[in-house]
């Protein structure tokens, strides 16, 4: 028996120059920041402050900063991708070999979704949903810190896969049979399999801790029919994750089955059927779209009543809207495979269904736009993503219903007119709102606002570039190509990959030009540094200091009706009892908890021994995280309390300018 | 129900201290449950095995008796009732049932449609063929 299992220095892929240039980068780089730290002494610091910190606006930060590091990863790919489609056209091979331009298309998908988008809708909601609803943390603080820590454990895994053996060459959704042992015998597909059932965990974790939150802690007053529009949408977000990703986890343990003990759930032999993959797959895909979409749609509304100056439009016809895309995004699944072979009346069905779930994202639509209506808009940058999304978003559901047509879906499946959809409303609807609400939290996550001029042309290269980059695929989908191709012969396809290509070049520009937004104002932050509430906001996160203290506020807000902070501006600031009246009680707050470092740690360790079937290091791994979370169950005391001088202390150095 | 001060989760120490005195008390509550439990798990094994019941009626027997000790766990351990703070709980239920009933009948339809569509094999296919 061999101690290391599969793992050799053949995992290694010495002879790829591309690969190993760009692995021996990010090498370079990690090494380079933890010297840096090191040398600085930051060690302590960030191991108390924010590793083991269980406050819910540091782990959110640190999930937004995880989910833009994967930004960058997963958009490499992207300049790959459409620069190998940019030239290989003809006889010509391109740069990309067959088998890394398949790794390269499964990594892109894989990151955005899981380790992009997921960590950015999740750290957005870890830093807000508590803010609004006016409470001190979420209901399971320590849980927060391990679901952050595994889905780091995913990303650290996927991305060791660049330089250790290889990704899956079976796409983003990794069907069977391709995905079975037979046709993919190499580590890939185990790759992607294990980090996907490590975040998956974390995940579910951070779903039941959202609902548990927003269910059974909120401010005194603060009703259901007043609760901010995020934290409805969130709601329901983190109900279809505590729904949908069981069905993902164990499908994926099913895939997992038949490649390490040879069952037969999906293989053709043996009685298996791997249709079923796809239709249990898609049972937790659709609802994953919503899991993304809807926190943005939160995050619309917020910034579009803000700048207009106005209270939303329509708040119960939104709260309505948001709940019934929750259910309904559970009957629309079938419509990522009308053409695997149902009958009509089974995708005249779904069809239907999907035309139907349109509906309430047409009532939001409006809704935003009525709430504009004879409003006094600011044009800050936060509005203009706003604006952006609602122009593309609806271009992007437009294509969407079209293609909820089964006949025609028969002509668009898996062709770049396909592709163009997608990205037309997860970059136009999930990108773009979390875009508005990195620029409009900002101030209150660190106390400084972001350079606004960056801001703009961030913003007007990302819409510029968008369009730029996929209304040609549109065309390209028309005319006939499908997705994930390596190379073609038609040579009049060359023209539209090649705008593409451009496009994407804009787009890089807007990352740039954020990179740059955020260096400048980090320069500038004295001169753009801000009180509680700089956007003159009208939800509770407004109402306590920038940067919030721990304990987020010092006297827990009595909430009257909706908008909570703008009802109280309204009746006059002369309610605020001077400070040195005021009295302040000892806050308890959570301890910091390593647990989920160690957990974290122990995961990749199980999870990199399973994909090189190296059984005695997933035993450690295993057993690593059992005991962490036995000596967390036995630990003696869960919190710490604050004592009353300090918060007066705090709350005399940052005035509120309302009180709640 | 919009009320949090009612609503406080199962096994938490209650806010309404008369709210407590006329039910029941733990004890009784999870005894009951746990003779419910056992007679419905020896009640199964009984099903199962005996020569009294038509055997095509087995099957049904078993699943009517596995959602009965579903129900008994969520009332007597889980603690899922009507009371007023509960209605988390319930909803809860409710959504978990809706979606668990979506996934399981719109998988077994669409499987099942798609077998219904599926082209015959190679000997079927070619009937002139047979004799």
């Amino acid at each position: 028996m061999n101690l290391l299992g599969k793992l050799d220095w053949s995992a290694i892929p010495f002879n790829q120059p591309i690969i190993m240039g760009a692995s021996g980068g990010v090498v370079v780089v990690i090494v380079a920041i933890l010297a840096w730290v090191t040398l600085k002494g930051y060690v302590p610091y960030l191991w108390r402050e924010w590793i083991t910190s269980v406050d819910h606006k540091r782990i959110g930060v640190m999930y937004i900063i995880l989910a833009l590091i994967m930004l960058l990863r997963g958009f490499s790919d992207a300049i790959m991708m459409r620069a190998q489609q940019a030239v290989a056209a003809g006889g010509s091979q391109g740069y990309l070999p067959p088998e890394h331009f398949d790794q390269i298309f499964s990594a892109h998908g894989t990151i955005m979704i899981f380790f992009m988008a997921m960590p950015f809708v999740i750290g957005m909601m870890n830093f807000v949903v508590p803010l609004q609803l006016g409470v001190r943390d979420m209901a399971f603080p320590t849980l927060n810190s391990v679901a952050l820590g595994l889905t780091a454990s995913g990303i650290l895994l996927t991305n060791i896969s660049l330089a250790v053996g290889e990704f899956s060459k079976a796409g983003w959704v990794a069907y069977p049979p391709l995905s079975e042992l037979q046709y993919s015998p190499g580590v890939g597909v185990d790759y992607y399999l294990w980090s996907l059932q490590i975040s998956g965990v974390g995940t579910l974790m951070t779903g039941i801790n959202f609902v548990a939150t927003i269910l059974k802690t909120r401010a005194p007053g603060m009703s259901y029919m007043r609760m901010p529009v995020f934290c409805w949408t969130s709601l329901a977000a983190n109900l279809l994750i505590v729904a949908a990703f069981p069905v993902l986890t164990a499908t994926l343990t099913m895939l997992l089955l038949d490649r390490y003990l040879g069952f037969h759930f999906f293989t053709t032999d043996g009685g298996g059927n791997a249709m079923m993959y796809v239709n249990l797959f898609w049972i937790w895909g659709h609802p994953e779209v919503y899991i993304l979409v809807l926190p943005a749609f939160g995050i619309f509304s917020e910034v579009v009543s803000t700048f207009s100056g106005k209270p939303l439009f329509g708040y119960r016809s939104m709260v309505l809207a948001t709940m019934a895309i929750c259910v309904l995004s559970f009957v629309v699944w079938l419509h990522h495979f009308f053409t695997m072979g149902a009958g009509a009346n089974v995708n005249g069905f779904f069809g239907v269904m999907t035309m139907i779930i349109a509906v309430p994202t047409g009532v939001k639509v409006f809704n935003w736009l009525f709430t504009m209506y004879g409003g006094r808009i600011r044009f800050t940058v936060p509005i203009l993503w706003s604006i952006g999304f609602m122009v593309t978003f609806v271009i992007g559901g437009m294509t969407g219903v079209l293609m909820a047509v089964p006949p025609a879906d028969f002509q668009l499946h898996n062709s770049l007119f396909l592709i163009a959809h997608f990205h037309n409303v997860i970059i136009g609807g999930t990108v773009f709102g979390l875009m508005a609400g990195y620029n409009y939290w900002f101030p209150k996550a660190f106390g400084f606002m972001l350079d606004e001029r960056w801001g703009r042309i961030s913003f007007w290269c990302w819409l510029i570039g968008f369009y730029l980059a996929f209304m040609p695929l549109y065309a390209l989908g028309l005319m006939g190509m499908t997705r994930r191709m390596q190379h073609y012969d038609v040579a009049s396809w060359q023209p539209w990959l090649i705008a593409a290509a451009l496009g994407v070049v804009v787009i890089l520009a807007g990352i740039v030009s954020q990179i740059i937004q955020l260096v400048v104002s980090i320069r500038d932050r004295e001169k753009l540094k801000v009180t509680a509430d700089p956007w003159n906001g009208r939800t509770l996160e407004w109402a306590t200091a920038s940067p919030p203290p721990p304990w987020n506020f010092a006297v827990l807000p009595q909430v009257t009706g909706i908008d909570a902070l703008w009802q109280k501006k309204r009746r006059g600031r002369t309610q605020a009892e001077p400070l040195k009246e005021r009295e302040f009680e000892p806050i308890e707050v959570p301890k910091n908890s390593a647990t989920g470092f160690i957990i974290a740690f122990f995961a990749v360790i199980a999870g990199f021994a399973m994909i090189w079937h190296i059984w005695w290091m997933a035993g450690v791994g295993a057993i690593g995280v059992f005991l962490t979370m036995l000596a967390f169950a036995f630990r003696d005391e869960e919190e710490i309390e604050i004592p009353a001088e300090r918060i007066a202390r705090f709350e005399q150095a940052n005035p509120a300018e309302i009180a709640v | 129900m919009t009320d949090t001060r009612y609503d406080s989760a199962p096994g938490e120490a209650s806010d309404l201290p008369d709210a407590e005195e006329d039910a029941p008390s733990g004890m009784l509550v999870y005894s009951i449950g746990l003779v419910l439990a056992v007679g419905l798990t020896a009640m199964s094994f009984w099903v199962a095995n005996t020569s009294l019941l038509w055997v095509g009626g087995i099957s049904l027997g078993l699943t009517v008796l596995a959602i009965a000790q579903m129900g008994i766990h969520l009332v007597f351990f889980l603690h899922v009732t009507t009371g007023p703070d509960n209605t988390n709980n319930v909803m809860a239920l409710a959504f978990g049932v809706l979606i668990v009933a979506l996934v399981v009948v719109g998988s077994l339809v669409i499987m099942a449609d798609l077998n219904d569509n599926m082209m015959p094999g190679a000997e079927l296919m070619n009937l002139q063929m047979q004799r």
